[in-house]
């Protein structure tokens, strides 16, 4: 604000005595010990009968993630231990255990160092996370891509005068979770995940690494980055060998090199953003890959309090209809409204439309807080005109709604 | 936008040296003059963090309390730079908003969501929708810069028994939600008391009351409540500081994604 007559470091430490006599405030932080988190009671109900008899059309399930965080030494360290654990009514795949995290953190001037099973999240997207890649999606939790399981990982992050940048080791493997044979959505064929195939003889102890630079500036964020190690995205291959008398599909991972960007440019209402990677070494040959797009907020909509948020992205994919994800030419198109009101009531509803075999995917996403420490969520996935040569073309009668109901709690020990 | 009052009560004055309009109209030399002391009497703070609990209330008498911690750090030659961590309610726990304030320029505004690890950037503009459901706008929270306004003194007058100079306030970002603001300064301190805001179509919208001031190192007021009354929806919002501390420590190192992602 103003020209100080001291530079600001000199008068903090001319400072500092004074402070403490004025306000007698603790100039170390406290040591601090919390336990908090959730449980949720979760009800999956599908519109039509499944492709697979052993499949049903409602399914119960609870889930718990609490978190034990404890910090030291003025805040500079800190243990996170983050279970979880969900029950579900039919899926025993899904019912399934993971530690999102357990990890220490130390911080210094500049660098800090994460050691233990942790998460990070890369890139600026919505409707599709290309380059996140160092946590596996814990693909039973939900259709999005966005639940991940704790990966090990020593994590390294230097403060330069450009941004920072961030050295990743990541010792061991963690494999994709598919829905069991009960399990709803799914794949055709359940992926039999006790028959994992790896290209390299280390498996799942095959080292991987990353390096990630990332840079704010004016009003752009950057980030660059190289992943070498095992696709976090398995090729699926029928058990005999033979599509026609396949009775489950294996997974195989490959190693490869990734190199990716992702930027996000804040202008006046618009954030605009892109995801693009390279990627090598598969055996079905290099490939590139990019989303971008845009999301517009509307700021006191309708002269309310509620802002309207309106998204729009692209979807490329070099290798066209032989991508194994399932967005290669679509265009995403999406409505965020927030309503701004004591108990924070949020919709969002999307549409993705393939451009070259006409498929429709479309969500609504609505959630409320009730009281102070519930929440309730409903969602609904809907999958429209699946060609059979889509890789969702598995889940063309899994249309679903979802109703969830969260309790949060958070208690200093 | 968040980065909350450790300075909202010099935030909340318009003002500094701007050449534009009737730079030899008395009203607006004199209003730029009060203006000027109040923000000069509120520099040198360096950092600061702090507690608060915001209670939202509305016509029907149905409350909703948030909690939630602030650490700001005072600039040279720019805005300030704030880190707002929500402690309540529950399922926002965690979620977190980084600012870095601008004079002239949009603010840089980045989100940080817990539960995905994800660091977000908000858009620039949204300075007049509402913070978290409570009448403060965003505009409201953020980091006071005389650049910001024009203004005018209209007169002074007791307001509750406390002498005051009146100070008219035009902003000068046509993406605010306010035409203007009417600013009471007490004369002893020329701290704010009361500030009236009028909407886009000059509406009287809201008053913002302060009280319970304590003093600082021998030199920062700081009010410890605030009450923001919304005159059009009848809805309101108190925000109380238990806490605030200065000049803990805290440096440029304190404001960047990486701490914002390692807030709790």
């Amino acid at each position: 604000m103003s020209t100080l007559p001291l530079s600001p470091k000199t008068l903090t430490r001319l400072l500092a005595t004074s402070a403490l006599i004025a306000t007698s405030a603790p100039v170390m932080a406290q040591d601090m010990t919390q336990l908090s988190g959730s449980f949720e009671l979760e009800l999956r109900s599908f519109f039509e009968n499944p492709l697979d008899p052993r499949q049903h059309n409602n399914t119960l399930s609870i889930a718990a993630t609490p978190e034990y965080y404890h910090s030291w030494n003025d805040e500079q360290d800190a243990l996170t231990i983050t279970p979880f654990i969900r029950i579900d009514q039919h899926d025993a795949e899904r019912t399934h255990a993971d530690l999102r995290e357990f990890n220490w953190l130390h911080v210094a001037d500049n660098w800090q160092l994460r050691s233990g099973i942790g998460k990070v999240f890369w890139g600026s997207t919505e409707s599709q996370h290309l380059v996140d890649i160092i946590n596996q999606t814990d693909s039973l939790e939900g259709v999005d891509g966005e639940d991940k399981l704790g990966q090990p990982m020593l994590h390294y992050s230097y403060l330069l005068d450009a941004g920072d940048i961030s050295f990743f080791w990541l010792p061991y493997f963690r494999e994709r979770t598919f829905a069991g044979v009960e399990g709803r959505p799914r794949t055709a064929l359940p992926v039999d995940t006790d028959r994992a195939q790896y290209e390299s003889g280390a498996e799942q102890w095959h080292q991987d690494f990353a390096l990630r630079w990332s840079y704010s500036f004016d009003a752009v964020d950057l980030g660059l980055a190289h992943f070498h190690g095992t696709n976090r995205e398995p090729t699926l291959l029928p058990n005999t060998g033979n599509p026609a008398t396949a009775t489950s599909l294996i997974p195989r991972y490959e190693i490869i090199d990734q190199t990716s960007l992702d930027l996000t440019s804040a202008l006046g209402d618009w954030l605009w953003k892109l995801e693009a990677i390279h990627n090598s070494g598969l055996d079905a040959g290099d490939y590139n890959a990019a989303v971008g797009g845009f999301e517009y907020t509307y700021v006191g909509w309708l002269d309310s309090d509620a802002d309207l948020g309106l998204l729009m992205e692209y979807h490329y994919d070099s290798r066209d209809q032989r991508s194994t994800r399932p967005f290669q030419d679509d265009i995403f198109a999406g409505l965020r409204i927030t309503l701004n009101d004591f108990q924070s009531t949020e919709f969002l509803a999307g549409l993705i439309y393939d451009r070259d075999n006409h498929a429709r995917m479309g969500f609504v996403e609505a959630s409320r807080r009730l009281g102070s420490q519930f929440k309730l969520s409903a969602e609904a996935r809907l999958f429209d005109n699946l060609s059979s040569t889509d890789p969702l073309y598995g889940l063309r009668d899994d249309s679903f709604v979802q109703l969830t109901l969260e309790y949060f709690f958070s208690e200093q020990l | 936008m968040l980065r909350l009052l450790p300075s909202l009560s010099l935030l909340l004055l318009p003002l500094i040296s701007l050449p534009t309009q009737a730079d030899d109209d008395p009203a607006v030399a004199r209003g730029h003059e009060i203006v000027t002391e109040a923000d000069n009497r509120d520099k040198g703070w360096i950092n600061t963090e702090s507690t608060m609990k915001m209670e939202l209330s509305n016509a029907h008498g149905d409350v909703s309390v948030r909690q939630l911690r602030t650490k700001a750090l005072e600039v040279e030659g720019d805005g300030d730079k704030g880190l707002t961590i929500f402690d309540q309610p529950l399922d926002v726990k965690g979620t977190a908003f980084l600012t870095f304030s601008h004079a002239l320029e949009p603010d840089d505004q980045w989100i940080y969501l817990p539960a995905l690890k994800r660091v977000k950037r908000i858009s620039s503009r949204n300075k007049s929708g509402p913070f978290m459901g409570s009448e403060f706008a965003y505009e409201d929270m953020a980091s006071f810069e005389v650049e910001k306004y024009d203004y005018r003194y209209l007169r002074d007058e007791m307001l509750d028994g406390i002498d005051c100079f009146v100070v008219e306030s035009y902003p000068r970002d046509k993406n605010s939600g306010y035409t203007r603001l009417v600013t009471w300064f007490d004369k002893a301190e020329y701290r704010a008391q009361k500030i009236n805001y009028f909407d886009r179509k000059n509406a009287a919208l809201k008053t913002l009351r302060f009280s319970e001031f304590k003093h600082y190192l021998d030199q920062y007021w700081r009010p410890h409540r605030m009450h923001m009354v919304n005159h059009q929806t009848g809805k309101s919002t108190v925000l109380t500081f238990d806490e605030i501390r200065f000049q803990t420590g805290l440096s440029d190192r304190d404001f960047n994604k990486n701490s914002l992602k390692r807030a709790k």
